[in-house]
């Protein structure tokens, strides 16, 4: 385990919210879970972790076999990172630990995006830190291939708590995929994990995040961007698998003009899956704009699909919208879409729409040949495919495999 | 009845509790193409819905002989699956279902790229492969879109509602081509396999399709039986009231 440095401000801003329940989500008891993790061993070569752990990261997306498809390689087991690697120049992929050691400047980025006292989970990671990644792209380079990150948990009963900086320098390009994960199909976990992603000046950062835990962790992500001039922000969520209890609500802050934020994500919860997951614009520069788009499923779980913007300066664009399906079962869609508009002369929107698969459209492809199920697995594929615009065609098309991969799960 | 042809004998056709069609009685061979003539609301469509086989639709009485098959209780996907195919009038939007992953699936997993791409461009739809079913699409859009599926799926037997409704003049010439390539119209006679039952209000179709064999239905029955342009001029000069009229006085003769 790793001692962070981290300033006095900091930690007695997280001892006074370390009891503070977060504003969404169910309460979870942080007691119960265990803070420390023995020490794993490192890996120069990730190829060699245990097959179990290797096909699990795979299925959230993180491929060590074939680093060639990667820029850089990220791997943390429990709280240890085990793996880091970089194969492209001007990338930057080391644990947060190294990274502090090596940058004074780090802790100018430190809890900038993200407040450590927004609630008892960052407070808590604050406290009980067990590294995290730090990425980074160096002015004016772009990556071809995506730098890929892993959080893994395989103790049983483990707190993780990471805390990541994603830092896209000036004119370059950043594409992340992160996969998250446990060893198990059954223990239970708790994955707390802070992610300040700072995109410069004309900075383009795309971020794919995959979760893949099982019916017994709680998963508490909270994450911040802050997007300056010209710069993108993209991110796109999947989460198709079964988990207790997942809260995020992560923020991105267009502080630059024509700053553009772009939100995807894909939500499908199994019976016993509880989900409260939104997204937050916050277009507080010049000719800014975003797009939230969200497509939920419920085969029997809980959603909360949230959405969030607010347009502070002239000229701002954003559009929310959010899709929800029904599968079966007594599961429940909550939509909240929100707009919040400060000034003349911007132009927010929304649409949200929560219903079933109409059985007109599963007899209109059964009249073609397809059976019931091969036209409602049609239908489901359809809805869960969100054209990203701005992906690499290479990231798209992970991206729909892992989507993919999934249907049979709630089919 | 040779194999490949279709026989309705004496149907029956339930909507909801209501009986819409009343023993009906249609033959086809193979290679034929016959039309149904009839006014807003006589039956037309029910029937191509109960011969498809929608759910919906519940046969009461007699039975359908496809292929010489009794398929009277066969579910909606097997009939497709045996060959029967339809070209809907207003098919539903399908949100995130792509036209391309449409074709694919009447191809039936032969889906090649080039060949989806040419039935496209035989439909004049290249451009809208990557759209999303019928979202958005303009009538003679959906008759395209709905023709090129058949033509990917290649039904034994076509049932065709109204290719030429909410078409303007440019779209249904190309309406006509596509339907003539499904009912292989360039193959000669003898060696003509694909069947067709084109529901028409206006007849205006015929001026594209050949078709044998017309059918005027009127209240949920067939009222005659006939050849088809011989109905159409019929309907063309006295409308459908002296079909109606023509169809009352004989059933009172009867009795």
């Amino acid at each position: 385990m790793v001692e962070m440095v981290s300033s006095e401000t900091h930690k007695a801003k997280a001892r006074a919210a370390a009891a503070k329940p977060a504003a969404f989500g169910e309460d979870i008891d942080l007691d119960t879970y265990v803070s420390s993790a023995e020490e794993q061993l490192s890996q120069v070569d990730p190829s060699g972790l245990p097959a179990r752990a290797k096909e699990r990261m795979l299925e959230a997306g993180v491929i060590l076999d074939d680093l060639d498809q990667r820029a850089g390689t990220f791997i943390q087991m429990d709280n240890a990172p085990v793996h880091s690697s970089v194969r492209q120049e001007g990338v930057e992929v080391m644990a947060i630990s190294q990274a502090l050691e090596r940058y004074d400047w780090l802790s100018d980025y430190w809890w900038q995006a993200v407040a450590v006292d927004t609630d008892k989970y960052t407070a808590s990671i604050e406290l009980n830190q067990h590294n995290g990644y730090f990425i980074r792209t160096l002015p004016g380079y772009k990556t071809i291939y995506p730098v890929q990150a892993c959080l893994y948990l395989a103790k049983a009963r483990l707190a993780q708590n990471v805390h990541n900086i994603i830092i896209a320098e000036e004119d370059s390009e950043l594409h992340i995929i992160t996969g998250c994960t446990t060893a198990s199909d059954e223990e239970a976990g708790l994955h707390l994990g802070v992610s300040e992603f700072y995109i410069k000046k004309g900075a383009k950062v795309t971020f794919t995040m995959i979760h893949n835990w099982n019916p017994e962790v709680a998963v508490r992500p909270r994450s911040a961007a802050i997007i300056e001039q010209d710069g993108l922000f993209l991110s796109n969520y999947v989460l198709t698998r079964p988990v207790r209890s997942l809260q995020m609500y992560p923020t991105a802050r267009c502080v630059g003009e024509n700053a553009i934020v772009r939100f995807n994500s894909i939500l499908v919860a199994a019976p016993g899956s509880s989900l409260d997951v939104g997204s937050r614009v916050i277009l507080d520069a010049k000719g800014a704009k975003t797009e939230i788009i969200s497509r939920a499923i419920t085969a029997g779980g809980n959603i909360v699909a949230r959405g969030y913007i607010e347009g502070n300066a002239p000229d701002v664009k954003g559009h929310l919208e959010c899709r929800g399906l029904i599968l079966m079962g007594e599961g429940i869609i909550h939509a909240i879409p929100e707009l919040k508009g400060t000034l003349a002369g911007i132009d927010l929107s929304h649409e949200a729409a929560i219903g079933k698969i109409a059985e007109e459209e599963i007899e209109y492809l059964m009249a073609r040949g397809l059976t019931r199920s091969e036209a409602t697995a049609t239908i489901v594929r359809g809805f869960l495919r969100v054209d990203i615009e701005g992906l690499p065609p290479l990231l798209g098309a992970e991206l729909q495999r892992a989507i993919e991969a999934s249907e049979k799960d709630i089919m | 009845m040779g194999d490949g042809a279709l026989s309705i004998e004496q149907l029956t056709v339930e909507v909801e509790g209501r009986e819409i069609l009343r023993n009906i009685n249609l033959g086809m061979k193979l290679g034929e193409t016959h039309v149904l003539f009839g006014p807003n609301g006589s039956g037309k469509t029910t029937l191509l819905m109960a011969i498809m086989g929608f759910p919906k639709y519940r046969i009461t009485r007699g039975k359908i002989i496809f292929k010489g098959q009794d398929i009277t209780m066969l579910p909606l996907d097997e009939r497709a699956r045996l060959g029967i195919g339809m070209s809907f009038q207003r098919p539903p939007v399908v949100r995130g279902v792509k036209m391309r992953d449409m074709v694919a699936a009447c191809l039936k997993g032969q889906e090649h790229e080039e060949r989806i791409s040419q039935l496209a461009e035989k439909a004049d739809l290249a451009d809208f492969l990557d759209r999303e079913m019928n979202y958005g699409f303009s009538g003679g859009e959906i008759k395209r879109s709905e023709l090129m599926q058949l033509l990917a799926q290649k039904p034994a037997l076509t049932l065709i509602d109204e290719p030429e409704s909410g078409v303007d003049l440019v779209n249904i010439s190309l309406i006509g081509e596509l339907l003539n390539s499904l009912l292989e119209k360039d193959c000669p006679i003898s060696e003509r396999k694909s069947m067709g039952l084109i529901i028409t209000h206006t007849g205006h179709i015929l001026d594209y399709v050949n078709a044998r064999t017309g059918y005027v239905m009127y209240d949920g029955v067939i009222g005659c039986e006939g050849d088809s342009r011989e109905i159409l001029t019929s309907i063309r000069e006295k409308g459908y009231q002296e079909c109606i009229n023509c169809f009352l006085r004989r059933k009172a003769s009867s009795g």
